[in-house]
């Protein structure tokens, strides 16, 4: 029996201000005065682009950006300030052709009814090419936003308040993703007959109520948005424990993780691969991506003493849930065959300086991975779903209408 | 010496969901694929109009207890079609409709100071209320309004909104790579409104857009809708497409101004208006008939007649005359999710001036539906419209006009080649943008020219 040869892997993007680190700002590529243009984010996203990665995902949330993971500071020495994730990625999408488009979207305090509709019209005007990251948001300031719940403050992600609170949020996601995709499906295909004989636009038959009802919310439907060019757009992730670990098995297509070598990821696979099990979602595809902070540079010496100019400027050592890599492009090709043979399918990079870092990922990363038959050297598919492999998911609601 | 002829204001209104846009013409496209609304737009800037605008309503209609079939069904979600949209233009205003009671203010808020970014300054926000549970039913925030709250909350969505844009001045941002400062203030954001409807505080995330504040709308027509418009929006967007009608609506809302210490130029009226075009006026009213022929059909002016029965009138020939029963008076309608039904306040009489129209003129219940219905504002020969327009801006029946054409997406076409170019030579439309934003477009000043005590104050 001969080895099937490795698989492909997925690439993809995490597009965060300047880049990761939190000053990043200050390096002369960064560009900090031009975050709130258009062409800021075109520039990068066609970067990304002439590089053939899956997608990019742009970060947000419902509050200015903190140092702080569960409260707003008032620092003054990072960029503070920014653009909702969705419009960006509209406005890019007719700027490009191939890759996919995942913005950020807090499920917490947000409406799924707005959600979905958004999303399915970032397909349509992607042609195909729309994702959404999900997240919760536990921070107390950022329901006083809203005012229409109290989120009590927790210190940290330990402990049974944090993890009480945690769990509610999360199973509030996954109600909330829930209703994404049911509006997604409530209209058929070919729901839209422009029957001139009888006068009808639609089938009426073929557009369905929800009928929602869960312990947060109920939604009605059907949408008023038609379902978007891909069926269902990309759902994703990003997860660091159990209870997030479950909500990527029931509700994703893509889950980002953050092991540190191939024993954590081949540990945290199979976690969400028995949660998906319990899931009754065993026989779906569901992609498992590691997230690694990176610095790349033509030496391992170099990237470390770029990070170490860093975090000097930032006066304290960056530190992030994800692995820190600094060196060569063929060492992180190293490091991602590696970590790969753990069960993961592919990866989402963080630039740490988005100027410097996602160049160095497209045009000395991305190249080197061809050469090891890990990576595409053209994009293959029309739709973000084709390009990783995704099949167009039958409509739920067809199934149940005969 | 005269004084000159007042500039006049054009936007596009992307064909709606309801029964003027005709779906079954050979030339009708789709509604929702994005290169519909980029063919809508690409022509609205090439003719030099001010904006584009986006209708939107949150629940699917029904009627009779079922999903209604016969128009246009399906549309984008406002914000993320006009930020695509955004990519394709470089001037053309983006005016969406947002609704006041199925959002909160921070998300809405940054979603625009984020799209005006996005668009250098191009956009607006016309601002609408509902109270409806039907609608409700779709949202998690779910319930409804009493319909007398509607404004009350949409007038303090809007205050706000407004507190959220103007939490950033617009000089905050050094970015000072030499010395690390990013931020001048570390409170550039901070805001608390302690109202009725909202109860919020903290840092608003989205520094100061270009224009500001987004332009802001205002549709409804009521006694309140009109106060709204004359003490916060910047423009209205009516219905009154006629000369008479629209004088009266133009006089009466201009003369609410004064009372919030604003000058009439500070508010636009712009109608909604639907044209038809032809080579002679002759054959621009012989196409204007068969169009409102294509767009009320038996089955649709059965339809229309129910609005105002209020009951199932499947059982009557639209082809022959109009009901012998009586409408059916009460709060539940018949149909659900139409603003256009709250029309008809006392359905029995209308009902009885409908059966004597129909019986002096001899015409069935088609008849009576095509000729009671909207005619299209505008019909003759391009020379016709052009002047007609032109008179109708004149005469203060208008500054402009909102035009909706009936067909998706090429419907604007003809228009922005034959009429616009007479508009120019009457030297009543600009041949090229002046400014770069929405406000330049409108003749309407930066809120930081307006208000500097305010701003000063805060």
């Amino acid at each position: 029996m001969s080895p099937t040869p490795p698989a492909h892997l997925h690439l993809a993007v995490a597009l965060d201000g300047t880049g990761w680190h939190p000053a990043s700002w200050r390096e002369p590529v960064a560009r900090p005065r031009d975050l709130l243009t258009a062409g800021y984010w075109a520039d990068l996203i066609a970067e990304a682009e002439r590089g053939l990665l899956d997608f990019v995902t742009l970060e947000d949330g419902l509050g200015p950006q903190s140092s702080r993971a569960l409260a707003p500071d008032e620092r003054t020495d990072q960029v503070r300030g920014r653009l909702d994730a969705v419009l960006i990625a509209s406005r890019v999408a007719p700027l490009t052709r191939h890759i996919g488009l995942v913005p950020t979207v807090v499920t917490t305090h947000t409406e799924p009814f707005h959600i979905s509709k958004a999303i399915a019209t970032l397909d349509y005007v992607s042609t195909g090419r729309a994702g959404v990251r999900v997240r919760v948001s536990a921070r107390p300031d950022e329901a006083a936003h809203f005012g229409r719940r109290t989120i009590g403050r927790i210190d940290s992600f330990d402990g049974p308040a944090a993890r009480e609170l945690l769990t509610e949020l999360f199973d509030e996601a996954a109600d909330h993703v829930e209703v994404v995709r049911r509006l997604w499906d409530s209209w058929e295909d070919d729901a839209e007959i422009r029957d001139a004989a009888t006068g009808r636009f639609i089938d009426r038959h073929k557009l369905h109520h929800i009928d929602f009802e869960g312990r947060f919310f109920s939604v009605k439907g059907p949408s008023i948005t038609p379902r978007p060019p891909q069926g269902q757009p990309l759902v994703t992730a990003l997860a660091h424990d159990t209870v997030p670990y479950r909500l990527v098995a029931r509700q994703a297509d893509i889950g980002y993780v953050t092991p540190h070598d191939a024993a954590q990821a081949r540990a945290i696979v199979a976690e969400i691969r028995a949660e998906q099990e319990t899931a009754g979602r065993s026989g779906e595809p569901l992609h498992v991506f590691g997230d690694l902070v990176v610095l790349l540079d033509d030496s391992e010496a170099r990237a470390a003493a770029r990070l170490d100019r860093l975090d000097t400027l930032a006066g304290e050592p960056y530190t992030s849930d994800a692995r820190i890599f600094t060196g060569t492009a063929a060492r992180l090709a190293d490091l991602l065959e590696e970590l790969a043979a753990g069960g993961l399918t592919g990866f989402r990079l963080r630039p740490a300086v988005a100027g410097h870092d996602l160049p160095r990922i497209t045009r000395e990363l991305v190249p080197e991975l061809p050469r090891r038959h890990r990576f595409r050297d053209a994009y293959e598919a029309g739709t973000l779903r084709g390009l990783l492999g995704l099949p167009r998911p039958a409509n739920r609601y067809s199934a149940a209408a005969v | 010496m005269s004084k000159p002829p007042k500039q006049i204001h054009l936007a596009a209104h992307f064909p709606g969901v309801n029964n003027t846009t005709v779906w079954s013409d050979p030339a009708a496209g789709s509604h929702i694929e994005f290169d519909s609304f980029a063919h809508f737009a690409r022509t609205a800037e090439r003719a030099r109009f001010d904006f584009l605008f986006l209708a939107e309503g949150l629940r699917l209609r029904e009627q009779g207890g079922t999903l209604y079939d016969l128009d246009v069904v399906g549309r984008p979600d406002t914000f993320t079609v006009l930020a695509a949209l955004a990519a394709v233009t470089d001037r053309l205003g983006l005016t969406g409709t947002i609704n006041s009671t199925f959002n909160e203010p921070y998300e809405v808020a940054r979603q625009f100071a984020s799209l005006d970014h996005l668009s250098g300054g191009r956009t607006a926000w016309n601002v609408v209320t509902s109270w409806d549970a039907f609608t409700g039913e779709n949202f998690r925030r779910g319930g409804f309004l009493p319909q007398e709250e509607r404004y009350s909350r949409a007038k303090e969505f809007l205050t706000t909104a407004h507190e959220l844009f103007d939490s950033w001045r617009g000089d905050e941002i050094l970015a000072d790579q030499a010395t690390g400062t990013f931020l001048r203030d570390a409170r550039a954001g901070a805001f608390v409104h302690r109202g009725r409807h909202f109860d919020i505080h903290g840092r608003f995330d989205v520094p100061r857009s270009p224009q500001g504040r987004p332009v802001v709308f205002q549709a409804g027509d009521s006694d309140e809708g009109r106060e709204f418009a004359a003490a916060d929006a910047d423009a209205v967007f009516s219905r009154y497409s006629t000369l008479k009608e629209g004088q009266a609506f133009y006089t009466d809302v201009k003369s609410r101004l004064a009372r919030y210490g604003r000058r009439p130029d500070q508010l636009l009226i712009l109608p909604a208006a639907t044209f038809v075009l032809g080579d002679t006026d002759q054959e621009a009213a012989e196409l204007a008939h068969q169009v409102r022929r294509q767009q009320v059909s038996g089955a649709t002016a059965i339809k229309h007649l129910e609005f105002v029965w209020n009951r199932d009138l499947s059982a009557y020939d639209p082809e022959g005359p109009l009901p012998e029963v009586d409408p059916v008076v009460g709060e539940e309608h018949i149909s659900r999710g139409r603003a256009q039904v709250r029309m008809y306040r006392d359905p029995l009489a209308v009902a009885r001036e409908w059966r004597q129209l129909a019986e002096a003129n001899k015409w069935s219940i088609r008849d009576l539906v095509i000729h009671t219905g909207n005619r299209q504002s505008f019909v003759g020969s391009p020379a016709t419209v052009a002047r007609t327009i032109d008179d109708f801006v004149q005469a203060d029946a208008a500054d402009g006009f909102i035009l909706v054409p009936h067909i998706t997406p090429g419907g604007l076409d003809a228009f922005a080649d034959q009429v616009v170019p007479l508009l120019q030579e009457r030297g009543v439309f600009r041949t090229e943008y002046e400014g770069t934003t929405l406000r330049d477009h409108l003749g309407l000043a930066h809120p930081d020219a307006v208000t500097p005590a305010g701003r000063a104050a805060s």
